[in-house]
């Protein structure tokens, strides 16, 4: 066992898919010599050269849409968004053109676009977005979240082998500040479309993902000092497809759901987990489903500011305690 | 293609033309020709579902610079590159399918018109954002020289995606990359209603090379056999691994953008001047005028189009659309379960 950070253990993952496989190959901005903004892709370019570890002009939908022709051809590209924020720029092809080309034209897509996500770090409205919802509508993309340095390496490595185009939202609050022991020689691989109870409880569940699960983590263990509640966390670690069983059978446990995303509320992916628990959960439900999100505004720079926009664990603890009294 | 009786031949053929190949060309000339005028008859008999997007005027080119292309090539065409789709192998009856959007089209419905690929043939699907093919090609372009292979990527767009951001973006990753990649650019006067002058200020879109670092050269659109012969000489210095390469197609839209536009926008006497410089008609009088071809020969063909025509019209004509729940399938590979819509399921 060794210990490693969220960065590193994706460094890891990606590392060991390059090895593994030579169809795998890198493609972005500052990604080679740089070793990209965050250094996620630092020593790459030494070990597997310059056809494999592509650095590129400032095109997003030119990385995007060249990653998808070289899929088409038999590649296994890995496109660097140098932040999330900038996938707007490749909105078009990724919709458009990546996400039906299996559908309209039997074509086969394999690509990851990954890129350093979400706020908390003070980098203001444009390198701190989290933009999940925006492609959570698109059918055709799968979307993962990883929040534990375990799941960062395991989702980039199943994201890397799956057969169609991923999203994979790393975030960068995370990058350098949780650890966990992993295994050495033993090859990770989490499952795409399965969420993960990492906190079990019969009161109350919380569904979340990303930086968000950590907060909730210690709401929960906040809630059952004060209360003596017990609170079940479910990470959902996917977005798209959403293991939407794994969902109906903890709000058939706990009777009451919480749900907390770090995106905006209107048009959030809270929404639709609502709508889901509301068709084939509606009986089981003891309360109002709640969620607690981002406020509705551009992310701030100021940290008054992003703290105020941002949930904060406080605020899941308001929320869980109102629901579990309800 | 059979050989004729040599007729007395005048001068040499150029572009290393033979004869059995300028028949083959003839031959797809006048399949994209027919072919849409049958898609004219099926579209007024109310037939094809949707707009019908014609190339009258623009077969030459079309047919010629996918006429270049080697098997293991790849090519992006637009709408109008009914030809070049033809040329590579895409079947008559599948066009006429796809138009009809029955259940038995490449595509069993799902996309219309000349939207369907077939990578093993050597040409992709295109989607409707114009400009988006390129940076999709450079791609493509990029994995043959990372293996090492030679093969070359062909994408064609219009005088108005070079407006679009993914053109640039497109042509520059690939220039600065330098992928085999020929980038042509069909100069056909108007998108949709807006005329080149409105689209860009630039006098050639031959020009756009400079800042690329690319070179750009430009063909008179209607003169197949020179259209030919520079795409051959851009495709095969990108076969060596001289980059990128643009080529403006100077041509002319002869209808409308789809065929329910009545373009009032077009002057009368443009389309005239432009009708009396058809590439078809231009292909025949230099082919037989040079006595290269005999106007028998030409016939033969003519004739041989309109059965394959005929045959392929009765072949889908009565062809069923699809059932509508094949529209679930196939988003994912591995799909989960199709969940149908809840209120689908409900039992009143």
């Amino acid at each position: 066992m060794s210990e490693v950070t969220y960065l590193e253990a994706l460094r890891q993952g990606l590392w060991e898919e390059m090895e593994r496989d030579d169809r795998v190959f890198l493609i972005g901005e500052d990604i080679g010599r740089y070793g990209g903004a965050f250094k996620v892709t630092d020593g790459f370019l030494e070990r597997f050269g310059d056809s494999r570890v592509i650095d590129t002009p400032i095109s997003e939908a030119a990385i995007v849409g060249a990653s998808a022709g070289a899929a088409h051809m038999g590649f296994r590209p890995v496109a660097e968004m140098q932040f999330i924020d900038f996938i707007s720029c490749a909105y078009d092809i990724l919709t458009n053109y990546v996400a039906t080309a299996r559908y309209r034209a039997g074509l086969s897509t394999p690509i990851v676009v990954r890129g350093p996500s979400g706020g908390f770090v003070r980098g203001g409205p444009f390198h701190s977005q989290m933009p999940e919802a925006a492609f959570f509508h698109t059918p055709g993309l799968k979307l993962v979240c990883p929040a534990t340095a375990r799941d960062a390496k395991g989702l980039i490595k199943a994201a890397i082998r799956d057969e169609d185009p991923v999203i994979y939202f790393e975030h960068k609050f995370l990058y350098r500040r949780i650890k966990e022991d992993l295994p050495e020689g033993e090859e990770i691989l989490t499952p795409i479309g399965k969420a993960n109870i990492v906190r079990e409880g019969s009161d109350l569940t919380i569904v979340t993902w990303s930086a968000m699960l950590w907060k909730c983590l210690e709401a929960a263990e906040q809630i059952e000092q004060l209360d003596g509640a017990s609170v079940e966390v479910l990470d959902l670690r996917t977005l798209l497809p959403m293991d939407e069983d794994a969902i109906v059978t903890s709000v058939k446990k706990t009777n009451k759901v919480l749900i907390v995303h770090e995106d905006t509320r209107t048009g959030g992916v809270a929404g639709e987990i609502t709508s889901r628990i509301n068709e084939r959960a509606f009986e089981w439900l003891d309360g109002p489903i709640m969620r607690v999100t981002a406020h509705d505004t551009p992310l701030p720079y100021s940290p008054p500011l992003e703290d105020f926009v941002l949930p904060q664990t406080g605020d899941v603890v308001k929320a869980a305690r109102w629901l579990l009294q309800y | 293609m059979s050989h004729g009786e040599g007729a007395a031949t005048a001068s040499a053929i150029p572009a290393g033309l033979s004869r059995e190949q300028l028949l083959e060309i003839y031959y797809y000339l006048r399949l994209t020709r027919t072919l849409e005028d049958r898609l004219v008859n099926l579209y007024r008999q109310g037939k094809v579902i949707g707009g019908l997007y014609r190339s009258l005027g623009q077969e030459g080119e079309s047919v010629a610079s996918a006429y270049t292309l080697k098997s293991g090539d790849v090519m992006s065409p637009l709408i109008r590159n009914l030809g070049s789709m033809l040329v590579r192998g895409a079947k008559p009856v599948e066009i006429l399918r796809q138009y009809m959007a029955k259940g038995t089209s490449p595509t069993h419905g799902r996309e219309m018109n000349v939207h369907f690929n077939d990578l093993e043939l050597g040409y992709l699907g295109q989607i409707s954002h114009l400009g988006d093919m390129v940076p999709v090609m450079a791609g493509i372009a990029l994995s043959f020289k990372m293996r090492g292979e030679p093969r070359v990527g062909l994408v064609y767009v219009g005088d108005g995606a070079t407006s679009a951001g993914a053109f640039h973006e497109g042509i520059n990753l690939a220039a600065v990359l330098r992928v085999p990649l020929v980038v042509i650019v069909e100069h056909n006067g108007y998108a949709y209603s807006t005329p080149t002058a409105q689209q860009t200020a630039v006098k050639r879109l031959a020009h756009k090379a400079l800042a690329y670092g690319i070179p750009g050269h430009m063909v008179d659109g209607n003169d197949v056999v020179a259209v030919y012969e520079i795409t051959k000489q851009l495709v095969e210095r990108a076969r060596d691994g001289g980059g990128v390469s643009l080529l403006e197609v100077v041509t002319y839209r002869r209808k409308g953008h789809a065929e329910h536009d009545d373009q009032r926008y077009q002057p009368k006497d443009e389309i005239d001047s432009w009708e009396r410089n058809d590439p078809v008609d231009r292909y025949v009088n230099r082919v037989t005028g040079e006595g290269w071809i005999s106007t028998e020969e030409l016939a033969e063909l003519d004739a041989r189009v309109s059965d394959e025509l005929a045959a392929a019209v009765a072949e889908c004509e009565h062809d069923s659309l699809p059932e509508g729940d094949t529209a679930l399938p196939s988003v994912y590979a591995h799909p989960t379960e199709a969940e149908r819509l809840w209120f689908r399921r409900l039992d009143v």
